[in-house]
């Protein structure tokens, strides 16, 4: 296995299972079953022994390295030399079992929901473009601007909510933008998370190929998830693109007072996203562009950028489902903070977070106290008002 | 027959309980190097009642039950040796009450040392508790059932000393308030002066019952901290260094260590002291007494305090000092083990000279660090080699050098801290017989089925 000479170093310390000043745990999967199994400890320990013989595959090993969900707390606040290679050697022990065919059902699905269909929802493609219908925005021709939307953006109700806000707003800010419709394709982020690295590979190429030949030059992300993958891993593959999450464009517009905020008088705290907070360190444009709507008050949650909690749906959780919900979820656990806040809205600026967090405000009955929203939502909302 | 999964079950819920083999593989060890021996169930309870009936129905089977935190001692304290129940405590976290005035808080057993240090510093910036430098996660419950010291044992003594209240199931399933709260709500005293009743619990490592809430005496935390480093060649002036810096009353925690990488700490021995004040004028007051306590040995040129890189400060002001757990991969291989006899402070040259012989006979990395407890009255000499765990003829050396250090240690007139099961044996051979005779008088009437963490403190 790749990554195999690393793995015995770990000494089970515990530091990658909190937030930086260790006020709370901090890691999803060890929130929700408290069996030190769950946390990254556990999984090296684990893999480790499975290197050696010691344990076999099992569909009890495959769960509890599919319940990471890559969110990066550990590698955040690990202490040793090696914490940048921790999900690394998830991702590589992961590719063993699906070289094995030994993955959870879910993630199977997943997966070949994705061979099949191009997508985990296993939706036909020709659906992609939907939700752009009557918005005015236009396929990719000889726009500046690529607006990739990925699957949760296309197929997820929040998702193409989400798209729409963005989209909208964007246009509003004068930023020529046009989309693949149903020529977009899975950016591969979570396929590569979930250790399908081959698929992985195929995908993020016909992107690259695509991408080249219809002329994209500069790319703005819906999903962090994606923007991970374009910045981090299409370089590698030879697809260099400028590129950037729609909060960042937003922030910029926002600045350069091209979108005309009025108000929006609510207490609003924003939840970062793994993939763009920890994994990108994109922390500040979210908050700068809440900052600048007047009468919004803004509050953080305890636990806020690189020590944020995980809406628990990284690593294809929000779809495999493998953990489920109930009160220990770290969806269910984030609205309880949100809540302790005062806030009235919790910010999203993430498809998967927003229908993570969305179904745990439903399932903590907290609707009436508490909504999800995008940010370009939020904004749009203060620009009609 | 009973069937004892669907029991735990229906006490704490399917996602706390595990028959799995990765959780029996994982919880069979620590990282330390005792060989591993599997439970039979894996159980996580979140309250104090999930204890009683997990206790209850382990003693009317005759299960052994192993209470465990963190398992960071290093030395095997939580491995089954006799299968049964691995209770993990660690879910209970919750920080109860804070008594601000009388400076004490009330934690569930399974509270972290990290999670109570962050509480106060975000809600009580004026209160600290006795923080070691094991690694956050290590629970307070499970620091003081082993006798365990933090930063300010020099001034407090053993952070055990610190409890000011204990709730305790017992292993028949009764829970025990022990100390004020037997008969008040305030936690202030831990036995004083009603009979103290804490010492059934404290030190014994998990076999006489299970802490699900401990009162812990807070202090006062003064807003600026800072670091001096006093440096010598010459082992046999520590214990004199010791004691000259504890007669002052102005330090906080007082360590005196030594390693032989890198280079730039081989062969001296170096005493790391902090001083903390609110103004500055305090803060300078206590330098300048500190200074002024060494200065025969800066005037001899035996010793001189070094200048501290501004870069390298804030790994010593560090709590809990990151690179204390960072010793464990010098060798690139993720283990150390070391053993901790408590001992007299003149014995810092000899049980010095020791250490670095056994580095040389064994060829293992070893590091040295004497935490100073009270005012000079003892310290913890931290016999400590770092290992690779990939490499078991490493694991080997380590085992024996150990082994040397500690019977070294106790022919030196120390007493083992968290002793692995073979130096509580070593420790009992030594023992006065009638102590030994209380101890199992004690244990067989407080768990009559011998459920409690069998095969530690087992006197024959």
């Amino acid at each position: 296995m790749e990554y195999e000479e690393i793995v015995h170093r770990c000494f089970r310390c515990g530091y990658c299972k909190f937030t930086e000043d260790y006020h709370d745990i901090n890691c999803p999967p060890y929130l929700k079953f408290g069996l030190d199994t769950y946390a990254a400890g556990g999984r090296m320990w684990l893999i480790n022994a499975w290197l050696n013989h010691e344990i076999e595959t099992s569909k009890h090993y495959a769960e509890i390295l599919y319940l990471c969900n890559t969110c990066g707390n550990c590698k955040e606040h690990c202490v040793f030399t090696f914490k940048d290679d921790l999900l690394n050697i998830f991702e590589a022990a992961k590719a063993e079992l699906v070289e094995k065919g030994l993955v959870p059902a879910a993630v199977k699905d997943y997966l070949q929901g994705i061979i099949a269909n191009g997508n985990p929802y296993k939706e036909p493609q020709n659906k992609r473009g939907r939700w752009a219908e009557g918005t005015g925005i236009q396929p990719f021709s000889d726009q500046e601007f690529l607006f990739y939307v990925g699957d949760a953006g296309s197929y997820d109700e929040s998702g193409k909510k989400m798209a729409v806000s963005v989209g909208s707003i964007l246009s509003e800010g004068g930023l020529s933008i046009g989309i693949l419709g149903s020529k977009e394709k899975c950016d591969g982020n979570d396929v590569k998370a979930l250790g399908e690295t081959g698929l992985f590979a195929k995908l993020a190429e016909e992107n690259i190929r695509l991408f080249k030949e219809i002329g994209v030059k500069k790319i703005i992300t819906l999903d962090p998830h994606a923007f991970n993958a374009l910045t981090k891993e299409y370089p590698k593959l030879g697809g260099k693109f400028k590129v950037w999450h729609y909060t960042q464009v937003l922030a910029m517009l926002v600045k350069d007072k091209k979108i005309p905020l009025s108000g929006y008088e609510l207490k609003v705290t924003y939840h970062d996203a793994c993939y763009l907070g920890r994994h990108n360190e994109i922390y500040d444009p979210p908050r700068e562009i809440l900052s600048a709507i007047p009468g919004l008050v803004f509050a953080e949650m305890k636990r806020n950028r690189k020590n944020s909690l995980c809406c628990g749906g990284g690593g294809g959780n929000f779809m495999t489902d493998v953990s489920g919900l109930g009160k220990d979820s770290s969806s269910r656990i984030r609205v309880r903070e949100a809540l302790e806040t005062g806030a009235e809205i919790l910010a999203v600026a993430c498809p998967i977070c927003y229908k993570m967090l969305d179904d745990a405000v439903k399932e903590e009955g907290a609707e009436e106290k508490i909504r999800v929203q995008d940010i370009a939502e939020i904004v749009l909302q203060a620009v009609q008002s | 027959m009973i069937d004892i999964y669907k029991s735990l079950v229906e006490i704490v819920g399917d996602e706390h309980v595990s028959t799995g083999k990765e959780e029996l593989y994982f919880y069979a060890r620590d990282p330390g190097l005792m060989p591993a021996h599997e439970p039979d169930y894996v159980v996580a309870p979140e309250t104090t009642e999930e204890v009683q009936k997990i206790v209850k129905l382990a003693n009317k089977e005759k299960i052994p039950i192993v209470p465990m935190g963190a398992g960071m001692s290093l030395t095997g304290l939580i491995i089954p040796l006799k299968g049964g129940i691995v209770i993990d405590l660690k879910r209970m976290r919750k920080i109860l009450e804070v008594n601000e005035k009388a400076r004490y808080a009330i934690v569930e057993g399974g509270t972290s040392q990290g999670a109570l240090k962050a509480y106060l510093d975000r809600n009580y910036p004026n209160l600290r508790h006795s923080i070691p430098d094991a690694p956050p996660t290590v629970t307070i419950a499970a620091n003081v059932a082993i006798h365990g010291q933090g930063r300010l044992t020099q001034q407090y003594g053993f952070n055990s000393d610190m409890v000011s209240g204990l709730e305790v199931v017992l292993p028949t399933g009764e829970i025990a308030k022990i100390g004020s709260c037997s008969m008040s709500p305030s936690w202030f005293s831990k036995g004083p002066t009603l009979p103290d009743l804490s010492g059934l619990f404290l030190g014994w490592l998990g076999t006489t019952g299970i802490m699900t809430k401990v009162g812990l005496k807070l202090y006062p935390k003064k807003k600026m901290r800072d670091v001096e480093l006093f440096v010598t060649d010459r082992e046999d002036l520590i214990p004199e260094i010791l004691f000259r810096l504890t007669h002052t009353e102005m330090v906080e925690d007082i360590t005196a260590w030594f390693q032989a990488k890198p280079l730039i700490f081989q062969g001296n021995h170096h005493v790391t002291l902090y001083i903390t004040g609110d103004t500055d004028e305090e803060l300078e007051f206590k330098r300048k007494m500190v200074w002024d306590s060494l200065k025969e040995f800066r005037d001899s040129k035996d010793g001189g305090f070094m200048w501290i890189l501004p870069a390298m400060k804030p790994t010593f002001l560090d709590m809990p000092q990151r690179s204390v757990t960072t010793f464990a991969d010098v060798k690139k291989g993720g283990g150390f083990e070391y053993s901790g006899p408590i001992a007299l402070i003149e014995k810092y040259p000899v049980l010095a000279r020791k250490l670095v012989e056994l580095g040389a006979k064994f060829k293992v990395a070893y590091s040295g660090m004497a935490r100073v407890i009270g005012r000079s009255h003892a310290m913890m000499f931290g016999i400590a080699f770092t290992f690779n765990r990939a490499d078991p003829d490493m694991m080997e050396r380590v085992r024996k050098a150990l082994h040397e250090g500690i019977t070294f240690a106790f022919d030196q007139g120390g007493i083992p801290w968290k002793p692995t099961v073979e130096e509580q044996k070593m420790a009992m051979e030594r023992m006065d017989p009638n102590t030994l005779k209380l101890m199992k008088m004690i244990k067989e009437n407080l768990d009559p089925n011998g459920i409690m963490n069998p095969g530690n403190w087992k006197v024959a």
